[in-house]
Formats: C-alpha cells, structure tokens, sequence
C-alpha cells in the first residue's frame, strides 16, 4: 500500500476520487420500445445465439414444460426449491424429481437430465437471462451440470431493456450468474461450437398473463 | 527469450501461422466492427470506461482498502502479493494447506504471467487448465499465443493431433472417434475436463473485474468452464491484478458492454459469474483472493504510462495489428502479445533485457490499437515514451523504488546519430553546408547501407536526397522578395 501511494505522488493530496470526472452520457437505453418490443427483442436476441425460445401464458405453462422435458427424453429433473409446485403438475412421475439440496454432489447432477429454473432479469438488448440464486432459481451448479436447461421467465414484468437497467435491479451480495445462450467456444479457427462445459440446450419460456397479445403459441 | 526482432523473424516465416492469424483475427475483427456498431453511444461508453479506471488508478490506496474490507467483510480472505514469487509462494501454500496435489484453473491472465502453473508443479501440485485453449496450450507443451484465444496458431487439424497424442497423460483419453471437426474437438475437451471439475475440491481464477464497494468479483467467460471452477470446489484463489479494480457495482454496466463487443464480438459473453466472498451452501466454503502487484504500481508510477493499467484484456488491438498479424503472439515473449503487449510487458518487467527493451519497437505505430481501444489506452504514446526511456534511461520506478536507469544497450548508433543531429539542427550553417554537400553528392549515394545499417536497408529503399534543400528552394523562389508567406517582424 506505501508503494501505492509512493506511485501515486503525483496525485494531489487533497484530491477525492469524485474529484476524477466520469461523464455518463451514455445511454440508459439503446432506442425506445414498447414493452412488447421488448419482449420481442429478448426472444430475438436469445434466439440469435442458439436458445431456443417458446412463449406460453400462465394456465399452459405446465403443459409445455411437460413437453419439452419428454422431448428431451429427461428421465429426471433438478428443481430449485422454491419452483412453483404448477410448474411441474403435467409431467408424469417416471420422471424423477431431484430437489436442490446442499447434499446434492456434482457427481449426482451429472446424472441428472435437466432442470428447470425461474429467473432474477433478463436484458433485452444483450439476450441475457440473470440468475441470482433465488428459492426459484436454487444453487449455481444446478443450471450448470445437467445438459438441459429450461428457464421460465415472466414477461412483460421480469424483461428489462438494457445492461443498466438489469444491474439496477441485482443484489450485489448474492452470486449472479449471467446467461446469454449455452455454453458456447470459439477456440478452434473462431468457429463458434456451442456446448462445452456448460449446458448444450438451452430452452427459454417466455410465460406471459393468460390471454395476452403476446401469448400466442410460438416454439 | 530473444528479442523481439529475432523471435518475429523466424515466426513471420512460418506460412502456417500467418494463415491462421490472419484468418482468425480478420474474422474477428469484422465482427466486431459490427457489434460496436449497434451500440450508437460507443464512444460515451469508451469515454466512461476510460474515467472510471483513471478515476480507480489516480485513487487505486483508497479503492483496495474499501476492497479488502468489503471482501472480508463478506467472508473471504484478503492476500497481497508484490511480485510473482510472492504469489506463488501464497497460492502454493493455500492448496498445500487443503491437502489437495490437484486444482482446476480458469484461464486467467494474471497466473500466465506469474507462471503459476510452474511454481506449482515445483510444488508437487497439478494444475489442469479448463479453458479450452489453454487445454490445447497445455497439452501442446506450448504457450499461449493470444489474450482471448492463446492457441490461436493452432488450426484444427493441429489440435486433432495433439488432444489424440497428449489427453491420455493428463487424463481420460482422446475419444477413438475423433475428427478434426470443431465440435468433435470440443465434444473430446468436454469429455476430458468432466471428471476433473466433478472431483475438484481447489479452483484457481482470475477476475476481469473487481468491485471495490461491494467486494464483487465477476469473471466473463464462455465455456461454462469458469463457472466450473468457480462454483464446484470447496476452495476457490482468485489472483488478481490490482488494477483490475472498480469502484461501484454501477460501473460494470459500462464494462459489460465495453468487454464483450470489443472481444468476441457478442452482444454478450454466454456466461458471467458474479460472487461477493462465501454463500452458505452455494459455491465454494473458503475464498482467497492474492492481490497482485507485480510491477503495476512501477506502471502506476509513470503518469504517461499508468493508462496501461485500465486494460481490460479484450484484445481488440490484436486483432487489428499488422505486427501482430504477421509476427504472432510468441514473439512478444510474455503473457501479454500484441500491442497492449508491448507497452505493458515492458512497464510491469522493465526495459532492461534485450526482449524488454525491443518490445516499444514491435509496432509500427499505425494507432490502429487505439482506435479500437474499448479504454481509449493511447497505445502509440506510449510506445514513443517507452522508446524514450530505452534510449535515453532516465527516472523510473523499479520494485517500488524511484531510481535513474541508464540506456539500454545496442542503442549506442541511434544515440550517437540523435546527438549528431541535434547539433547539427542547432548550427544553422553546418546544416546548410551539409545539405549542399549531399545534394551536391547524390549521383555517388549507395543504394544500400554499408557496415550495421545493411540489415535496416535489405528491405528498404534509401531515401533519395533531393537536388537542393528546403532551405535552399525557399531561399531561391521566395526568401529574397520576403512577400509570399513571409513574416516581417
């Protein structure tokens, strides 16, 4: 720390760090969108880096869910303890529920098939889903492991436009894990190759009030 | 290692390598334009970025102390290391405490350049790189080549190779089927580092940022690798260098739309993880972070060069740079290639080895780094300021120190001839007489240099002297009336 200073000699002593200017004329949101071009721009954007995207309202949401988890052929789900018990109401009992709890090891969710989460925000503008470890959304690892990953998010309310406008609303203190599209390299010849270490599918339900303009089935 | 100069020489004849570095840093250097374009406030942004690290830099005491606490605070474990051995020794001493003889690493810039990875295998202790260009680097006996993608030398047909000779030594074997399509190779690295992350009780980081209010540490990534290693072990080290620091978690909104655009091109990274110390439950129970001087606060020192220090470590300017183009990422002999390169390596490691000392020399100075600089780093100034120290010494600070450096060797002709030519500027008539002479003279000027200079002029013309000076044509057509563009005191 005494080198620090000592490097920093030219510096004035009286000077405070808001004393450095940071103009932020930036803006808060690239363009102006109704909250259904919002959402639009989210699906769109999610979509542009290979998740795949479905939207649903409320009372279908179940259904879906049921779906895509039998089109994956998933033989068990991980579910973070506070996922709404609905959510799951339509898929038959064969496949297995495996609760988030700390016991789980990684070598336990290796052998799971899928899991379904809610989520903190999403950001339009970037097609970014933020998870920030909620009863909903449960530990890191549980939307890491699995290879499949269903991730419900409420529209118009939990979509945000832009990268600010997302921060505003994250707690610092809790683990966030940031989500845009699989996982993904582009290390060989900038070919890009989705899924390496992270999940290779990635579904997001856009899960609107029932009865909407939006809810027009699309997946 | 050699110089700068020797090392390119050979390299800018490896056709291979050209034509990989040019396929790879072209591709992505049109993406990017085109991710940046989207964004019309590009340049408030690159403006912002630039403020708040100067603003984290000229108050870097204040900011690391609010770190510390906040950290600790948080339940994690503050460590501060002066230069690489000390990290190392920290780092090594942290595992060895776990009982652990294995530890899974998130490509990280920082451990490159402390060369962490040695010092542990010194120690008896194997570090599995995750990222799956370090994979390449590391199974290839090599070393990284580029900041964002280090085995960018390597095509696929190269990596076939290595994965299907090398994986069985560090663990599950490449997959019989293996081609040389990218997502057979990606498949084999997936395979390969499962069983790795799944039995890890150690990680090994970086952070690209650290937020010093809150105690955050965000790592962007895309693999999936780094959230691996950040959220499956039961002990996690971060190492990180000083500068990496922010002051408010409202910055990051700058930096995350800075970062991405500027490095892969995207909209956004697949995945950024964000942790503040321990969560119960959720991620590793213990977290060290080994702050990291290492030379920075030298770089700190010089009010010229201290701009390097808000490097993001995108690597926009390496893949818009003619000499990094040609000459590749290992002629620049450290962690750091290209032209952020060539001004950080000889700040943080000072200019008085050879490779040292040759590094403000590998540019060209054609300021195409800092137009894509997302920090606004204004990499040619300080390449002519470093070209300055290394010719003519002068004050620095070494190891925290304020010392007077003398001139690096092999500059002795280029001194002599700027002393030369300072006299001769200053001695109006000298430098009228010598004009007449060579102009007089010019019929009988070599094409080439003899003696030392010859090198310079194998592949350059000399400059052509003219039949009569400047001062002479002036003289001639104008100085006599003193009308046309002449000042009359």
């Amino acid at each position: 720390m005494a080198r620090i200073r000592r490097a920093l000699a030219d510096v004035p002593r009286a000077e405070t760090p808001d004393a450095v200017p940071v103009e932020r004329t930036y803006h808060r949101v690239h363009g102006d969108r109704t909250p259904s071009e919002t959402v639009d721009l989210l699906a769109e954007h999610l979509a542009d880096y290979r998740a795949i995207v479905h939207r649903t309202d409320a009372p279908a949401l179940p259904a879906l869910i049921a779906r895509l988890l039998a089109d994956r052929g998933a033989t068990s789900v991980a579910l973070p303890p506070g996922l709404p018990d609905s959510w799951l109401s339509a898929v038959p009992d064969a496949v297995r529920r495996v609760p988030d709890t700390a016991e789980l090891t990684p070598h336990d969710l290796d052998a799971v098939s899928s899991v379904v989460t809610a989520c903190a925000v999403a950001i339009a503008e970037t097609g970014t889903v933020v998870l920030d470890a909620a009863p909903d959304q449960g530990r890191r690892r549980i939307t890491l492991v699995p290879d499949h990953h269903i991730c419900v998010i409420r529209v118009p309310d939990q979509v945000v436009d832009s990268v600010p406008e997302g921060l505003e609303r994250l707690d610092p203190a809790r683990p966030l894990t940031w989500i845009s599209g699989p996982s993904a390299t582009s290390d060989i010849e900038l070919d890009r190759v989705e899924g390496v270490h992270g999940p290779r599918t990635l579904e997001v339900i856009l899960t609107g009030p029932p009865a909407g303009p939006e809810t027009a089935g699309q997946s | 290692m050699p110089a700068f100069p020797a090392a390119a020489d050979a390299s800018t004849r490896n056709t291979q390598l050209r034509a990989n570095l040019r396929h790879a840093t072209h591709t992505i250097r049109a993406k990017r334009a085109t991710a940046v374009a989207e964004l019309d406030d590009w340049s408030s942004l690159r403006a912002a970025g630039a403020a708040i690290k100067d603003r984290s830099l000229r108050h870097l005491d204040h900011y690391l102390e609010q770190l510390e606490s906040a950290v600790t605070a948080a339940g994690g474990h503050v460590h501060w290391a002066a230069d690489a051995d000390e990290a190392n020794r920290i780092v090594t001493e942290l595992v060895q405490a776990t009982g652990e003889r294995e530890v899974v690493k998130v490509k990280s810039m920082a451990t490159q350049e402390i060369g962490l990875n040695g010092a542990l295998a010194t120690a008896g202790i194997t570090a599995y790189e995750t990222d799956l260009a370090e994979l390449i680097v590391q199974l290839g006996d090599d070393l990284p080549s580029h900041i964002l993608v280090p085995a960018i030398h390597r095509n696929r047909g190269e990596i076939r190779d290595i994965f299907a000779e090398k994986m069985a030594q560090w663990g599950r074997p490449a997959p019989e089927w293996l081609t040389d399509a990218p997502a057979d190779l990606a498949e084999a690295a997936r395979l390969h580092l499962r069983e790795k992350f799944l039995n890890a009780k150690v990680g090994i980081s970086g952070a690209n940022f650290m937020v010093a209010e809150t105690g955050t540490l965000v790592v962007v990534e895309s693999e999936g690798n780094g959230r691996m290693c950040l959220t499956l072990p039961e002990t996690l080290i971060s190492v990180v260098g000083i500068e990496k620091i922010v002051p408010t978690f409202q910055d990051l909104e700058v930096f995350l739309q800075l970062l991405p655009r500027s490095s892969t091109a995207e909209r956004m990274n697949p995945y950024t993880s964000t942790w503040t110390g321990t969560t119960d439950a959720d991620g590793p129970r213990t977290f060290h972070l080994v702050l990291l001087d290492n030379g920075r606060t030298d770089t700190l020192a010089d009010t010229v060069g201290r701009q390097a220090l808000r490097c993001i470590r995108c690597s926009a300017c390496l893949n818009v740079c003619p000499v990094y183009e040609r000459a590749g990422g290992h002629a620049y002999g450290s962690a750091y290639p290209g032209p952020i390169g060539a001004i950080l390596t000889p700040q943080l490691r000072g200019v008085q080895s050879e490779l040292d000392a040759s590094l403000p020399y590998a540019s060209s100075l054609c300021g195409a780094c800092y137009e894509v600089c997302p920090v606004a780093i204004d990499i040619p100034e300080v390449l002519v300021h470093l070209r300055e120290r290394v010719v003519e010494g002068g004050p620095v600070s070494v190891r925290g120190t304020r010392t007077v450096i003398k001139p690096a060797k092999g500059h002795a002709a280029e001194r002599a001839a700027m002393r030369a030519a300072r006299w001769a500027l200053d001695h109006p008539r000298v430098l009228r007489t010598g004009q007449r002479l060579a102009s007089r003279t010019r019929r009988f000027h070599p094409r080439r240099l003899p003696g030392p200079g010859r090198a310079w002029s194998d592949t350059r013309e000399l400059p052509k002297v003219p039949e009569e000076s400047f001062r002479d044509w002036w003289q001639r057509t104008r100085g006599e009336s003193g009308t046309e563009g002449r000042k009359t005191t």
